[in-house]
């Protein structure tokens, strides 16, 4: 079976900076694959390229069999992107169900209908996402007015509101307190799993990496420079090297520890 | 409420802006006419509505109204309308906004809440055409007093409207006539960008044109009003080597313009035409580097020994502790006219008043103004001469006192223009 | 051209730059550090001539010399760089936190009242001032005579440049103006004294204007129109190099003038609408200008200033809007012709101040050009009836709309490209475009003398019946354009405002969404436009002038822009003020002024704000801090 996303050598330069080097990957439905890497190796460079807000400068992106290489955004989301942000990017003079009637109204391709009231637009359908997410009960609270761990919350059921068939989440639990992170990660898989939806996400932090992530990239200075499981990264002498060194690597242990510990 | 507490409310606000040198002496004066029980006046005012850019273009409109003022003073201290039996003279004033949009509904306001029984006054052109046009619509009499654009008496000119100051056309024909003997060929002319000055221009292209064969203008500069680059403008001036130029800039921009050319030589050996720098209003910024012998229209206030002017000088000098300007003749004329026209029309309704003013002549402080019935313009002139220093005050020399009905529009021309 | 010639119109053209180039160089100074448009920067360039034709005459008595000279004309800016600190320590000081639209509003309420300051205290009439000792004589360049002052003036802006850049890089105090002009909220992290070094800035900022104002004594009288005739292109100036660079404004300031001093040559009338041509067309290829830079994203997501809550009307609102809608339409009945009046142009400017609201209150829209499309309405339908046509009312009624959408829709599509100041300045661009046409085309437009002529069809030339013809189609497309703001399209519209980023990784087309609120805004500008100018019986510039953009702009924000129905409530207020004020006294531009910065202090929400803020803390306890979603834990 082809693979749900293939990237294949993209490359990225700004001035001198080169941000991405011929980076290749592919990641299956249902997948959980994370990005990670030291500060400006290029993480969200490559992970704008896949959602669109970058443009690369050579390979190609194919989403489900469509080439999706340098579309804008709102098309790559029409293709089955959904997306959350570094910092959370949330409608924030709408309630919270209202964030997620907005993906929807796109969705429908309705938002230049002038006849009817916003509110009431796929209301249900909305409450419907946050329940999922465990929004539900704050479905009328200003967005504004949340704990930045349900603002994250939000993103993801409006991310989800698509139906889509790839989760690009850039550092999504940054800003979070330990226990929410965890809580939030989790919530991603499930769902990733039980719809089959592929997840591509950066994090800075080591537990929530090696805790959830099927496969891990580590990229340096925009190059893939390891590729595998949670344990073949970890054990990788390279990544040790440059990148995770003595903490990282106790991290990498202490998650696995508890992930054993949870089995 | 009582005319005399209105008034009172009216002028107990201008006290909170402490503009002494301006408002105190209207107050006095006002009150003193109206109030006071030894008035010669008696009966209920005649209310004239007045909007003019007292805020905007205040170094002209309020000269104006120190004009006004004093002349209605004298009107009512020497028995206020005859012809209405006495009733004194009013003036209401208002700031016209110096946009059409407002004065418009400044003097739908003066005419339904002040029940003002015409309207008189504008600065701005654009101002006066938009009254104009709301007096013919309204059946309202509008007396316009400064605006200059010859619109308002020939395409625009309705019979509601009349207008006193000589306009753009007959001041430039006075200088042109004025100019014409010196066979100047070669013409350079700068003016600012709008109406008024595009009017003079055009007017003095077709005049000069018929006057002097082989006339030419061979550079023209429109800067922006109050935006002039005047180095830039000085220089493309020169550029084309006229013999003759002629201006229509006026105040900062005339300044700068003066000062610039007089640095890079602009003026030497040239005769310069120049519409308006003769009035205190423009002249006495120029300062000692006024240029000698620019021919002008304008106003020698302390020179001008006729029809009893020196009274009137003496008088506004005590008032108001100030020369009067050229607005200040302006508006001290106005209200004899308007004397005179109630007491022919014997009446305020505005067909009467109407008719009363067509042909109407008034014997003023410039000599005998009369209304011309044809286009309801006045021959209200103005005095041409040259600028000048005495010692470091500019002023004007070799002047005359030019009777507007010398260069009025052709009756036929008007007639053309009118549609009558 | 001979090469003399060249050489002088160039040595104008660099005299005249940099002068221009000191005043902007205060404005962008002041804008990148505090992000304050500041139009009372006009107000100080004026006040340090009036300063300077005070002060240097008075010091040239004890001796002309060149020293006691600049002495003066550095102890003017010196005096100015004062009020500018009164100014930021009286007000912005107590405003920072308000929404940045507000604080435009208070510096436009300073204009006003230094306008009436001036008037008072150096009367109307033009001061000249003395001219240089010792730079009164012409230097001799290939054979044809150029000011030595002017020639000095050269040697002033680069000189001021240099200066400046020295400060910036050199001293501490430097330093902190670029890193705040960089990005602000770096400056508060490294506990830097906010407040301390806005004062300073404001300081630097009024004395380049003062001192701008004081240089020009020996070239031009201090005049009361000072202010307004530079501050348009002192901000344009600032815009095409790039907010916030200095060196951008200097190149500026060069293109202009030099662009200026030739274009002259060749089109003798291009002055009034040059530097807008090129302020657009910089615009649309530089979006940031010469120099400038994108704003650096900011680390948290910030709350946008416009609607926050859209709530549907409850049964006491509703009934109080019913009420009053009834009470104006019952002032035909009650009231005398004047009130009739009057309400015939709140209403008209209603239905644009409520147009404008759709763009700024609920789309994050900038626009300083709205007159652009009120004006272009006025004069479809003003031509249409005075024209060869000779058409009716009711057919320029229709076309008025249409006329104004095209407009918008025209300049919208550039517009909609750009974000933040560099979009609202090219709405002024595109609005000072359509003036200078209208003012320029006289053989079709009647210049800036207008037409008149423009009334109402007989049916409805009385005073009341066209006052029942505004309401009907104001009030119904108020209440259509109220509609909108709750439907899918203006959700997606506040959608945008709030964060384009999300709206984009949604599926939504920001850009084109945008546009097509600029369309139906412009068409219902152009509508109050044609309404307005069928009340007045003519159309001239004035109707497209930036006042009147000003005057939208002031409109909505002091009903305020977090709300729907604030805009109507401004319109009143701001209406009836000016309206109070205009016959009391000729300084009715000082209380205006007071007035607009009363509201600003008092009701830094607008008034419908207030009343909103007041009526939840009233209901439901103290109203709980809203908190800037993406704000770090």
């Amino acid at each position: 079976m082809a693979p749900l996303l293939s990237v294949s050598g993209l490359e990225k330069r700004f001035g001198g900076v080169t941000a991405g080097k011929n980076v290749t990957f592919s990641l299956d439905a249902g997948e959980m694959l994370a990005i990670i890497g030291p500060n400006g190796a290029g993480k969200s460079t490559t992970f704008n390229m896949v959602g669109g807000q970058l443009k690369p400068d050579a390979g190609s992106i194919v989403l489900a069999g469509v080439d999706i290489t340098g579309k804008p955004p709102r098309e790559v989301w029409r293709l089955g992107v959904g997306r959350t942000f570094q910092i959370a990017q949330t409608f924030v003079s709408m309630s919270v169900v209202e964030n997620v009637q907005m993906a929807l109204i796109s969705h429908h391709h309705q938002t230049r209908a002038v006849t009817s009231a916003a509110t009431h637009l796929h209301r249900e359908a909305a409450l419907a996402f946050l329940a999922r997410v465990g929004m539900a009960e704050m479905a009328d609270r200003p967005v504004n007015e949340l704990a930045y761990g349900d603002v994250k919350r939000v993103e993801l059921a409006i991310a989800l509101a698509s139906e889509p068939k790839l989760l690009l989440m850039d550092e999504p639990t940054a800003g979070m307190a330990p226990k929410e992170r965890t809580a939030l990660m989790q919530l991603t898989s499930d769902i990733a799993r039980a719809h089959g939806i592929g997840v591509l996400f950066t994090e800075h932090d080591m537990d929530s990496v090696f805790g959830h992530a099927d496969r891990i990239l580590v990229l340096v200075r925009g190059e893939i420079i390891a590729a595998g499981t949670p344990d073949d990264v970890r054990s990788n002498q390279r990544v040790k090297q440059v990148y995770l060194g003595e903490a990282g690597a106790q991290a990498a242990l202490k998650a696995r520890r508890q992930a054993v510990g949870a089995h | 409420m009582a005319p005399a507490i209105r008034i009172q409310g009216r002028f107990v606000m201008p006290k909170l802006d402490l503009s002494r040198r301006t408002m105190v002496g209207g107050l006095a004066a006002t009150g003193i006419a109206l109030s006071s029980r030894t008035a010669p006046a008696q009966g209920a005012p005649v209310r004239i509505g007045e909007l003019n850019s007292y805020s905007r273009m205040a170094a002209f409109a309020v000269p104006y109204r120190n004009g006004m003022q004093l002349a209605v003073e004298q009107i009512n201290a020497a028995g206020g309308l005859a012809g209405l039996g006495g009733r004194p003279l009013e003036i209401i004033y208002r700031d016209d906004g110096s946009t059409p949009g407002d004065a418009v509904r400044v003097a739908e306001e003066l005419v339904t809440r002040e029940n003002v029984t015409f309207i008189a006054g504008a600065f701005l052109s654009n101002v006066g055409l938009a009254l104009a046009d709301f007096a013919n619509q309204k059946k309202v009499l509008y007396l316009a007093t400064e605006p200059l654009t010859d619109a308002l008496t020939m395409g625009s000119g309705n019979p509601y409207t009349f207008r006193v100051r000589p306009g753009t056309y007959m001041q430039t024909k006075m200088l042109v006539d004025a100019a014409k003997d010196k066979g100047v060929k070669r013409w350079a002319v700068v003016a600012p960008n709008y109406e008024y000055g595009q009017s003079a221009v055009a007017a003095f292209k077709r005049l000069m044109g018929a006057a002097v064969p082989g006339f030419e203008v061979v550079a023209e500069q429109f800067p922006a009003l109050g935006r002039v680059d005047a180095g830039a403008t000085v220089g493309a001036l020169a550029q084309s080597r006229p013999d003759g130029i002629f201006n229509v800039l006026f105040g900062a921009d005339l300044t700068a313009f003066v000062r610039e050319g007089n640095t890079r030589g602009l003026f030497e050996r040239r005769t310069v035409v120049s519409l308006l720098t003769g009035e205190p209003e423009y002249l006495l910024p120029l300062g000692d580097e006024t240029p000698d012998g620019w021919i002008v229209t304008g106003y020698p206030p302390e020179q001008v020994t006729t029809h009893g002017h020196p009274a009137f000088v003496t008088a506004y000098k005590a008032k108001f502790n100030d020369t009067p300007r050229l607005g200040s003749v302006l508006g001290y004329v106005v209200p004899f006219m308007i004397r005179d026209m109630f007491n022919k029309a014997k009446s305020t309704e505005t067909p009467a008043m109407m008719e009363a003013f067509k042909g109407l002549t008034t014997q003023t402080i410039c000599g005998p103004v009369t209304m011309r019935a044809v286009d309801q313009q006045s021959t209200l002139g103005a005095w041409v001469g040259e600028t000048t220093l005495q010692g470091k005050l500019p002023t004007m020399k070799n002047f005359r006192y030019v009777d507007g009905a010398d260069v009025m529009f052709p009756e036929a021309e008007v007639r053309a223009a009118r549609k009558i | 051209m001979d090469l003399s010639f060249v050489v002088i119109q160039a040595l104008s053209g660099l005299a005249s730059a940099s002068a221009l180039f000191v005043i902007a160089s205060g404005l962008t100074i002041v804008f990148g550090v505090t992000r304050i448009v500041n139009f009372a920067h006009g107000s100080f360039y004026m006040l340090g001539a009036y300063m300077a034709v005070t002060i240097v005459p008075w010091l040239l008595q004890f001796d002309r010399s060149p020293t006691l000279f600049f002495v003066g004309v550095i102890a003017s800016a010196m005096v100015v760089g004062i009020l500018g600190v009164i100014m930021e320590l009286v007000l912005l000081r107590r405003i920072y936190k308000v929404p940045e639209l507000f604080q435009l509003l208070a510096t436009f309420g300073v204009v006003l009242i230094v306008q009436d300051v001036v008037l008072k205290i150096w009367g109307p009439v033009d001061i000249t001032g003395p001219r240089a000792p010792g730079m009164r004589h012409g230097i001799e360049i290939l054979g044809q005579r150029f000011p030595a002052y002017e020639m000095f003036l050269i040697f002033v802006g680069p000189a001021v440049l240099g200066l400046l850049l020295l400060i910036m890089h050199k001293t501490r105090f430097g330093v902190l103006i670029r890193a705040a002009t960089q990005d602000r909220e770096m400056v508060g992290a490294l506990g830097v004294n906010q407040a301390m070094l806005f004062t300073g800035t404001l300081f630097l900022g009024a004395f380049l204007a003062g001192l701008g104002g004081a240089l020009q004594i020996p070239r031009l009288p201090a005049n009361t129109g000072m202010d307004l005739s530079i501050i348009t292109e002192a901000f344009v100036v600032t815009v095409i190099g790039g907010m916030g660079s200095v060196p951008g404004a200097f190149i500026a300031a060069l293109i202009i003038k030099m662009l200026e001093a030739f274009g002259i040559l060749i089109f003798p009338k291009i002055t009034l609408v040059l530097v807008f041509l090129l302020m657009a067309v910089v615009l649309v290829v530089k979006p940031w200008g010469l120099l400038g830079k994108p704003e650096v994203a900011s680390g948290r997501a910030v709350l946008p200033e416009g609607i926050l809550n859209l709530k549907a009307f409850t049964r006491t609102e509703a009934l109080v809007w019913i009420g009053l809608a009834a009470a104006l339409l019952l002032v035909p009945v009650f009231g005398d012709t004047y009130k009739v009046k009057v309400g015939i142009e709140i209403m008209v400017f209603a239905l644009a101040a409520f147009s404008l609201n759709l763009l700024i209150g609920n789309g994050g829209i900038v626009s300083f050009g709205h007159a652009a499309y009120f004006g272009v309405g006025a004069y479809a339908a003003g031509l249409l009836v005075t024209g060869p046509l000779k058409a009716p009312m009711e057919l320029a009624l229709v076309v008025a709309p249409v006329a104004g959408g095209l407009a918008a829709a025209l300049f919208g599509y550039f517009i909609v490209r750009l974000s933040g100041i560099y979009l609202a300045m090219l709405t002024l661009a595109f609005a000072q475009i359509t003036y200078a046409i209208c003012f320029q085309w006289v053989e079709v437009t009647g210049g800036d003398n207008g037409v008149v002529g423009v009334w109402p069809s007989r049916w409805a030339a009385s005073r009341e019946v066209y006052f029942y013809v505004v309401a009907a189609l104001s009030l119904t497309t108020i209440l259509a354009l109220r509609h909108l703001f709750y439907t899918p399209f203006g959700y997606t519209l506040r959608a945008a405002r709030d964060s384009a980023t999300r709206a984009d990784a949604i599926g939504i087309d920001v850009k084109t969404h945008r546009w097509l609120a600029f369309i139906v805004a412009g068409a219902a500008a152009g509508l109050a436009g044609a309404l307005y100018s069928f009340s007045k019986g003519s159309i001239d510039p004035t109707m497209i002038s930036i006042s009147m953009s000003i005057d939208f702009l002031m409109m909505i924000l002091t009903g305020g822009i977090q709300t729907v129905m604030g805009p109507l409530v401004g319109t009143a207020v701001f209406h009836s003020v000016k309206d109070f004020f205009m016959p009391l006294t000729d300084f009715w531009r000082f209380f205006l002024g007071v007035s607009i910065i009363a509201i600003v202090l008092i009701f830094p929400k607008g008034i419908v704000g207030a009343i909103d803020s007041l009526r939840e803390r009233m209901g439901r306890g103290p109203a709980p801090q809203p908190k800037p979603a993406g704000e770090a834990a």
